[in-house]
């Protein structure tokens, strides 16, 4: 390559912090020149730099042949991933939001997730995008995504939290070759709270396994996203104010979902609170409930609850977000009550 | 070319093409056969008088077994394009009765496999996603300056569906090496061509693009062939995506279950002087190209063929139950010869012929 690799995406080398966002932007850039078959498709993501900036300096290093800017037509272009992932290439694909994923999930469910099974060959294809809530976006610029691709058998999704995870999960899930949707939350792209110096190696975070955010032995609060962030502040409420020793687990990849984690935490606590951002009819709180009934049902001391976004669409007046997104406060009522049963 | 008859084919090419037809309605009424006898799990699709489109049209492309040459996705009334791609017969007669011999060993239905080596992709049912994926596949033989081009069939009316029209906007836009043959054979299931779309020639839908096309008689193999050649030519030049429009007439019902009773019998009869093997079996007769006897044993050998096909495939055992759990996940990285990650990459699309 003739032009010099952009500065912006060599903080971590320089060992100076990055955000979130920046953490994604340094895990696809290593990544791409690492291996010549990764290349980038999306609405704006070339002579823009992305709706987020998430891909600015890729054109010119990279050239337009793998810095796809495509037309308007989700369907269109990760139909397209799909056909290149056949041949060899390793396609990311952003959704400038993940709200606009739903035209593409014909193509996903029904193809893409489908292939290695019909014997058409593994698709080593990511498809990732800002999602998430808190931003005032409205009812199509705040989603979440990942029930709508749970339910399907073949996909890995994948939804870091911090910028050490975003750019190991982002590089494990461009290796990986089964297809990954990788969700990446808008409020912590640039969180100041979450920059951090990231060691300047080669590191991947193995899809699969979750992480323990802090330990405690009276409760277990299961998450993900931005609402991790939530249940540490939430957690230190509870040990301040009930002497609440609170365990978090971070679920980092929702698909496969890190199961022995949860029922060993379980096992210290005995009580499990799951909360998550996404909705809550058929949220993954669901699902994790009744794999612990079916794994570990003698363990429970207590029912499992959970706290989730109301079941509407995201709206748009703050105070109606506000009332909609799971809040600190709602962990902390959940978690008193659970640890009082 | 001093042997060359007709379009630059010998008499060799023009028997092989004759042979592709024969073939093709041969293992249909075989299949048709073993579907009355039980044999078959699912539904079965006839391509009765559009053979010529699908021989025609892969006769026209650069078919290897090593992984380096054209690619074909097919549609189910487009089988014999598959055999003469290299997909085998036998094959066809297991992924109809679900044999775990079959490509895709009893978890997809018919025509539905993938042979990259031979640059087959089995098409899935939501109808326009293999116009999708085919851009996907050109997009790397752009990417990779490849002289290879894909062609991929559909139904006229899968042109009424998003996906048709996102792919070949994507296919368009960057010049990808895609061939598209419209199979306009006047049905949609129950529904008449002229309740799905208000344009004439489906051409006319490639005008929107931006794209060459050519409108021809579906039931003329050696006009397809030609056509289709001309479109692989300036496919390959890089002049981009290139649409075919094949008229014809779907002669027998959507699938086995259906009686066409809603067909205008005497519509349907007009079709019946425009079959294309007959029509190919007089222009080779009338030109002396072969005589009666050489085009009766290839009948034979067609008939032969798929009846011995047929009878491996039946004999064959039908997958254990409990492998439909496996083979949704992968968790080894692949290497194949078709999966080249070796470049040579183009930089930017401003070397292209654009």
């Amino acid at each position: 390559m003739n032009h010099p690799a952009p500065k912006h995406l060599k903080k971590t080398a320089r060992g100076e912090p990055v955000t979130l966002l920046e953490a994604v932007s340094e895990g696809l850039f290593e990544e791409m020149v690492r291996d010549d078959s990764v290349f980038l498709m999306g609405e704006d993501i070339g002579v823009y730099g992305g709706a987020f900036k998430v891909t600015r300096g890729f054109l010119d290093y990279f050239g337009d042949l793998r810095v796809i800017d495509t037309p308007i037509a989700e369907g269109g272009f990760t139909g397209a991933a799909a056909g290149a992932a056949h041949m060899g290439l390793r396609p990311v694909v952003e959704m400038q939001f993940m709200d606009f994923i739903s035209p593409a999930y014909d193509v996903l469910t029904n193809y893409i997730a489908t292939s290695l099974y019909r014997g058409a060959g593994p698709m080593p294809i990511v498809v990732r995008g800002p999602v998430g809530g808190g931003n005032r976006g409205g009812p199509f610029h705040s989603q979440n995504v990942e029930m709508a691709f749970f339910h399907t058998p073949g996909f890995k999704i994948v939804y870091p939290s911090t910028a050490y995870d975003a750019k190991g999960l982002i590089k494990a899930a461009i290796r990986d070759d089964n297809p990954v949707i990788f969700e990446e939350h808008k409020a912590l792209y640039r969180a100041p709270t979450l920059r951090e110096v990231l060691p300047d190696e080669d590191y991947v975070v193995p899809l699969g396994k979750a992480r323990t955010v802090r330990e405690g032995s009276d409760l277990t609060l299961v998450t993900y996203g931005a609402m991790v962030h939530k249940s540490v502040e939430a957690a230190r409420k509870l040990d301040q104010e009930d002497g609440v020793g609170v365990e978090i687990i971070d679920l980092r990849t929702l698909l496969p979902l890190d199961e022995d984690a949860i029922v060993e935490s379980l096992k210290r606590t005995g009580r499990i609170l799951i909360v998550h951002e996404d909705t809550r009819t058929g949220g993954i709180a669901g699902e994790i409930a009744i794999r612990l009934n079916e794994r570990a049902f003698e363990w429970l001391d207590a029912p499992i609850l959970r706290v989730t976004a109301i079941d509407s669409p995201v709206p748009y007046a703050g105070s109606l977000e506000d009332y909609f997104l799971p809040q600190v406060e709602d962990i902390v009522t959940a978690g008193r009550y659970l640890a009082a049963y | 070319m001093s042997d060359s008859l007709i379009a630059g084919l010998d008499q060799t090419q023009l028997l092989g093409l004759y042979h592709s037809l024969v073939l093709t309605r041969a293992a249909e009424e075989r299949l048709e056969m073993l579907q009355k006898q039980g044999h078959v799990t699912g539904e079965i699709y006839r391509s009765f008088g559009q053979e010529a489109g699908a021989a025609g049209a892969a006769f026209a492309l650069n078919r290897q077994t090593d992984g380096t040459g054209d690619f074909l996705a097919p549609t189910v009334r487009a089988s014999g394009a598959l055999f003469l791609f290299g997909g085998k017969l036998v094959d066809f007669f297991r992924q109809y009765m679900g044999r775990v011999t079959g490509p895709t060993e009893g978890k997809e239905a018919n025509i539905h496999w993938v042979d990259f080596q031979k640059g087959i992709i089995g098409p899935v049912s939501p109808l326009g996603t293999m116009l999708e994926v085919m851009a996907g596949i050109t997009l790397s033989f752009k990417v990779r300056d490849e002289s290879r081009v894909g062609m991929v069939f559909c139904g006229d009316d899968a042109s009424s569906t998003g996906a048709w029209h996102e792919g070949l906007n994507f296919s368009a836009v960057q010049r990808c090496p895609l061939i598209l043959i419209v199979e306009a054979n006047q049905w949609a299931f129950s529904t008449a061509t002229r309740k799905n779309t208000r344009v004439r020639s489906f051409t006319e839908k490639a005008a929107g693009y931006g794209i060459g096309s050519e409108s021809v008689d579906g039931t003329d193999v050696i006009a397809v062939y030609e056509a289709v050649s001309r479109a692989a030519e300036r496919a390959r030049a890089g002049r981009g995506t290139q649409m075919i429009e094949l008229r014809y007439y779907r002669r027998l019902g959507y699938a086995q279950h259906d009686p066409q009773d809603y067909v205008d019998p005497d519509e349907l009869s007009l079709w019946v002087d425009r079959d294309p093997i007959d029509l190919f079996k007089l222009r080779i007769l009338e030109e002396g190209w072969a005589g009666e006897s050489v085009l009766h044993k290839i009948s034979i050998r067609a008939e032969e063929e798929s009846r011995l096909a047929a009878e491996q495939a039946t004999g064959e055992p039908v997958p254990d139950g409990r492998e439909a759990a496996k083979g949704v996940y992968t968790d080894t990285i692949t290497e194949h010869p078709w999966t080249r990650t070796d470049g040579p990459y183009r930089r930017d699309s401003s070397e292209l012929n654009t």
